[in-house]
């Protein structure tokens, strides 16, 4: 018995937006990084299951480049918090805001 | 088991000639990079300078003989199907190179006075601009992808390069939330497009739209509205524009100028990539959300623009709000909108750059006086530096005898022949608008004393708390004698000379890049 492809959709599209609506509503940096992160892994399994509807193994192999895509981001995401890090010791959002108008 | 089911894979021919531009750029960042690594106490400034211009330089040349292959060849499908050689990617190439070329220029005399004997500047320069030179050459979603991400990355760091900046580090951690939420937005966007559609190549989706029906339009329609949020994010359209005066302030200003004009061109080259030559046959699933876009974007963007005391914001606003006059261009969809949205993107580029090069050395030491304050006076101390702001401002107003008039007059034109009135009639008074907001500066250049007008005195709409308001306060206690005349560095000047000429030679003679605009938009592979 195999799981309808649907069932996997579905998935992703929670995760989607359990990771969107993580950025948008939490403060800590890092806490911001792992929603981004879930919602590039949603786009990832959308990818995999449209392949196998499909049956086009371009999906997969795309699946790899947004994998080397995501670690890049996180590379430079926490590089750049550990340079605030150094000035400020705070990873919250809206304590990382002098800039307004 | 799915492997199983498809044949062998067989590695595409590469045509390094399509893709030799990026190569070269890449080329000089390794270049750079193992130099600074190598060399012992790193590499000297000037040598890191002379090494990135004579491979931009060298890129320059290279788009252009490629220009002369598609001239002579028509356009052509390469690398199985990823890349396109175009009119159009040649224009993008040649924008994108130009703006690169201005920026290291001015990025140079920042350095200098900032004292960072460093070479990263010029390496993620590169590294960002072969992404946006890529942008306009991907024929595949996930190339789209891959190439704003190269483009995306670069310009996080290089928004933050400078450690002894606060305001950096801040902005770009704004940039970078913001920037990856909108990747993420696109990437799965494009996962849907892919599952209504059955490709990311746009020249099979293409096709796919010409023989089929959509089983599932809800599926694209929702994939292409995500990709469409990711690319509003990426060229700062209302309502997602709200990164844009925060990463624009914070940003190093050469920077600022670099990424405002390399970020937009990249992300409408794939924008109208996207929507004109691929999915033309949908348009009525993506000009209503165009149409909106335009409409916010314009209006919000130069209305706000009028209450900024800082330069740097207020260019930022500018930038919106010409990000809605580009858009008009691609919303209409037909040649004459087109090429009007590429000499638009070329025109916006120099004049940005050369902006942003007067506000880097008139910045000051540490790149942080930026207050309208600061620009009183200007052309009586200093007549030709308030000329050219003069020139480049007017020119983004729209002033006739500068690029940006042809550039604004293309857009407008363009909306009424295609039947689009309303979208012209906003582009008007957004115009109207943009004139006060220009002119306010130019007039505090040329006529502003100590008596100082009403409009431009600090007054309660400033926050007090920020550092720029209370240089102002400073400022405004002193003559006009006492804000110090500032020395123009040579490779600055150089910048803001050839950006000032650019623009006016346009204005005036505004035929060849008329032309090469329409062949680049008709040498289109849609």
């Amino acid at each position: 018995m195999s799981i309808p492809s649907s069932w996997y959709l579905i998935l992703a599209a929670l995760l989607f937006g359990i990771g969107a609506l993580g950025v948008l509503i939490r403060r800590n940096v890092l806490i911001m990084f792992m929603c981004i992160e879930l919602m590039l892994n949603a786009a990832t399994l959308t990818f995999v299951t449209f392949s196998r509807t499909l049956n086009d193994i371009g999906g997969q192999a795309d699946v790899f480049f947004i994998l080397v895509v995501a670690a890049a981001e996180v590379v430079v995401g926490l590089g750049i918090v550990v340079a605030i890090f150094r000035r400020r010791s705070t990873a919250d959002a809206d304590e990382i805001s002098s800039m307004e108008g | 088991m799915l492997l199983a089911a498809t044949t062998s894979f067989s590695l595409p021919s590469i045509d390094y000639l399509a893709i030799l531009p990026e190569l070269v750029l890449l080329g000089g960042a390794l270049i750079v990079l193992l130099a600074t690594s190598m060399v012992r106490g790193g590499l000297k400034r000037n040598i890191a300078t002379a090494i990135t211009m004579l491979f931009s330089a060298a890129a320059l040349v290279t788009a252009l003989v490629q220009w002369g292959r598609i001239s002579a060849q028509g356009a052509e499908t390469t690398i199985a199907h990823a890349i396109v050689l175009d009119g159009f990617s040649t224009f993008i190439g040649v924008t994108v190179l130009c703006a690169l070329i201005l920026s290291v220029l001015v990025g140079h005399d920042y350095l200098k006075r900032e004292g960072i004997e460093s070479s990263e500047y010029h390496i993620l320069a590169m590294i960002a601009a072969s992404g946006a030179v890529m942008m306009g050459q991907a024929n595949d979603l996930i190339v789209i992808f891959l190439a704003l991400e190269i483009l995306s990355i670069a310009l996080y760091v290089l928004v933050a390069f400078n450690p002894l900046r606060g305001e950096s580090g801040e902005s770009a951690l704004k940039y970078y939330i913001l920037g990856g939420f909108s990747s993420a937005i696109f990437v799965y966007g494009i996962a849907l497009v892919y599952g209504a559609t059955g490709s990311t190549n746009l020249g099979q989706i293409a096709n796919f739209f010409s023989e089929n029906q959509l089983i599932h339009p809800g599926l694209f329609d929702a994939g292409l509205a995500l990709v469409l949020v990711g690319f509003a994010f990426k060229i700062a359209a209302v309502p997602f524009h709200v990164w844009t005066p925060d990463v624009y302030q914070g940003a190093p200003s050469p920077i600022t100028g670099f990424m405002a004009s390399v970020a937009k061109v990249g992300g409408f080259a794939a924008l109208i990539r996207v929507t004109i030559a691929a999915m033309n046959s949908q348009s009525a699933s993506w000009k209503p959300i165009l149409y909106a876009l335009a409409i916010a974007t314009l209006l919000l963007g130069a209305i706000v623009a009028l209450v900024q005391r800082d330069v740097k914001r207020m260019l930022a606003y500018s930038s919106i709000s010409h990000a809605g006059y580009i858009l008009i261009g691609v919303e209409v969809g037909t040649l004459a909108g087109t090429s009007a949205a590429l000499f638009y993107l070329f025109a916006y580029s120099v004049m940005t750059v050369g902006s942003f090069a007067i506000v880097t050395v008139l910045g000051g030491d540490g790149d942080s006086d930026h207050d309208l304050g600061r620009y009183r006076g200007l052309a009586r101390r200093q007549p030709w530096l308030g000329g050219a702001l003069a020139v480049l401002l007017l020119a983004q107003a729209g002033i006739p005898f500068t690029s940006g008039f042809f550039a604004k007059l293309g857009v407008v034109s363009a909306a009424i022949n295609g039947g689009s009135w309303p979208l012209a009639l906003v582009a008007m008074i957004a115009a109207a608008i943009g004139v006060a907001f220009y002119l306010r500066v130019v007039v505090l250049a040329y006529m502003g004393s100590d008596e100082a007008d009403a409009t431009d005195t600090p007054s309660s709409q400033v926050n007090p708390q920020t550092r720029h308001a209370q240089s102002t306060l400073l400022l405004e206690g002193q003559s006009v004698a006492t804000i110090p005349a500032v020395s123009v560095p040579l490779l600055s000047g150089i910048a803001i000379v050839l950006s000032v000429a650019t623009t006016i030679f346009f204005g005036v003679i505004p035929g060849p890049l008329l032309d090469f605009a329409h062949s680049a938009a008709q040498l289109f592979l849609a």
